[in-house]
């Protein structure tokens, strides 16, 4: 150690610490009471985990996610969830391909084209006020207006969860067109692109990244939809591979049904469905990151 | 009636002014004969209003094919106002109108059957910031061709690199031209800008402070690619640099903000309009004077 190393010795050395004060105090304050609200939110949601793959995972099988559903009396080893299964996969995927453009489509007519006119103004409040009604609602409307006359199918919950989905995909997509910076929009004018050109080969791209995570989102969201499906798919046992016809069956139906019934072997395969459908989101969530990488490539 | 309420102030106003500055006439035609002398905009009492604010008055010009022509004044003398007059992009901002008469090359160009999309392929623009699209240094080049119907992939690829190397930028990213134009520096990306522009080959380029945002030596970069772009494009330029105006320009215009306290108006004016030589060396109007040597703006 040289003595140059060694810092200067001043006489008076200047503290830079916050002076104790009340200022110093409530920084103090907030700071833990932050912290108690990161932890208070975390809690829940580690317990959620835990108790859903404590109890569901024992029971997941590769026979468990294929076979078809037995009646409730009967013990756990027995049956599994294939149809709610490939019920939700494609009642989500038709829900999906019904909202997912029409949401996209819409909110670029709200951005690009409609401005502050009259019908853009009325497709944004109407999209806010759909998102604040409640799922079941959406349930009870298509089952009047499409169950009564061509009974359960899963085209019946897939457009039901569309219903729910269309709002979060137009106002989400909307807010993504709107961070694309304006002077992107000047300079693809002024190489005399039209507007639909500005908008298909500018606009998108630079917020596609955005537009994606934001639908799949809505997905994973729809994906655990119960309330919607209940008065509009039916029940079956056996798997139906026809979303457009006949009753149909899904994750959140099974995971309602079994948890309501007093046998052990119902209830550990609401468990069982329960994780499954934990998992599904889970991994619609994982996808919605990776898209959102994927398409951000060009963005830095 | 808007129109006319703000055509009556915007009339005060100069008079008001004239009067404190002695009979000056407002705006001056080029004292000297036209250069090389092909007219591309001929420019005649035109004012600009966004919305009920008139940003520019009476402003009469002419520019000259393969000159540079600098536009200078200080913020809110309506420089790029009337810059983006010329391909017309002040249509993309709502309440935006515009009066008078203005050429291009014979051809009127608010006339009622011209497209605007037209217009900007002969007349590009330059922005104040770098604006290269979320896409590869390929693909902000190949970008305009192919808005025009360019799908050769051959012929494509020589545009980039005929584009790349006008705007001297071909050296510095010709191994990576599938990365991100996002990922050039300032002085880069704005070359990137320029070759997309000069990429449809245009007749006029508009250039809007193209230099403001970036380092003297990039700036320098970029002026020297003014130079040679003259032979083969007409350039017009808006700069807050006055140097920047006497290094590149052959053509100096200055713009005022008139203000008349009474209606509390303001607008901006040409006031003079001269080669460059004789707008930095002997400026016939007391304003150019003040604000070419530094006394006022």
């Amino acid at each position: 150690m040289t003595v140059a190393a060694q810092p200067q010795a001043h006489p008076q050395k200047v503290s830079l610490r916050e002076p104790p004060s009340w200022r110093r105090t409530k920084n103090q304050l907030m700071t833990v009471l932050m912290v108690l609200a990161f932890v208070v939110t975390l809690v829940p949601l580690g317990f959620v985990l835990v108790t859903v793959i404590a109890k569901g995972a024992s029971i997941i099988s590769w026979s468990f996610l294929t076979s078809s559903i037995p009646p409730p009396v009967l013990p756990a080893n027995v049956g599994g969830m294939g149809p709610a299964i490939v019920g939700t996969l494609e009642i989500t995927a038709l829900a999906t391909v019904i909202a997912v453009p029409l949401g996209i489509l819409g909110a670029i007519y709200i951005n690009e084209y409609g401005g502050k006119g009259f019908l853009a103004q009325v497709v944004r409040f109407m999209s806010d006020v759909m998102t604040g009604v409640p799922s079941i609602i959406m349930g009870l409307f298509i089952f009047t207006l499409w169950t009564l006359r061509f009974q359960y199918s899963g085209l019946g919950g897939a457009l039901a969860l569309a219903c729910l989905m269309l709002p979060v995909v137009i106002r989400s997509s909307e807010e993504m067109l709107k961070l694309v910076p304006d002077s992107l929009r000047e300079g693809s004018y002024a190489l005399g692109a039209t507007k639909a050109r500005v908008t298909v080969t500018v606009v998108l791209p630079a917020a596609v990244g955005g537009i994606v995570s934001g639908a799949l989102l809505a997905v994973a969201r729809a994906t655990g939809e119960t309330a919607p499906l209940l008065f509009t798919i039916g029940i079956v046992t056996s798997v139906n591979a026809n979303v457009f016809s006949g009753s149909n069956t899904s994750l959140p139906s099974q995971i309602f049904l079994n948890a309501t019934q007093p046998y052990d072997g119902a209830q550990a395969r609401g468990w069982g469905a329960a994780l499954t459908l934990v998992v599904i989101a889970f991994i619609f969530m994982i996808a919605a990151r990776l898209v959102t990488a994927r398409f951000a490539r060009y963005q830095r | 009636m808007e129109q006319s309420e703000q055509n009556v102030a915007g009339q005060t106003g100069k008079k008001a002014t004239a009067s404190m500055r002695g009979p000056e006439p407002l705006v001056r035609h080029p004292a000297e004969p036209a250069g090389t002398g092909n007219l591309i905009f001929d420019v005649r009492d035109m004012s600009v209003w966004y919305g009920g604010f008139q940003a520019v008055t009476d402003v009469t010009l002419p520019i000259y094919e393969n000159e540079i022509t600098a536009f200078i004044g200080s913020s809110g003398s309506g420089k790029s106002t009337v810059l983006r007059a010329f391909n017309r992009m002040n249509d993309l901002v709502p309440g935006a109108r515009v009066a008078g008469e203005m050429y291009y090359r014979g051809a009127n160009l608010y006339g009622a059957d011209v497209s605007p999309i037209a217009v900007r392929r002969r007349i590009g623009m330059v922005f104040q910031k770098p604006n290269p699209f979320p896409k590869s240094i390929y693909d902000n080049v190949a970008y305009g061709p192919r808005i025009n119907g360019e799908r050769n992939r051959h012929r494509l690829d020589e545009i980039v690199e005929r584009s790349l190397r006008g705007a001297a930028l071909w050296d510095e990213v010709k191994n990576r031209l599938k990365t991100s134009g996002l990922a050039l520096s300032g002085g880069q990306a704005q070359r990137l800008c320029i070759a997309r522009t000069i990429a449809v080959e245009p007749d006029v380029v508009l250039m809007d402070e193209p230099a403001s945002a970036l380092d003297p030596i990039s700036t320098g970069a970029i002026e020297d690619l003014m130079h040679e772009l003259k032979s083969r494009f007409t350039i017009v330029i808006v700069t807050h640099n006055m140097q920047q105006a006497t290094r590149v320009s052959d053509r100096t215009a200055f713009f005022y903000v008139l203000t008349d306290s009474a209606s509390d108006t303001r607008t901006g004016v040409l006031v003079e309009y001269a080669s460059t030589k004789q707008i930095f060396e002997d400026p016939q109007d007391s304003r150019t004077q003040a604000y070419v040597t530094g006394r006022m703006g």
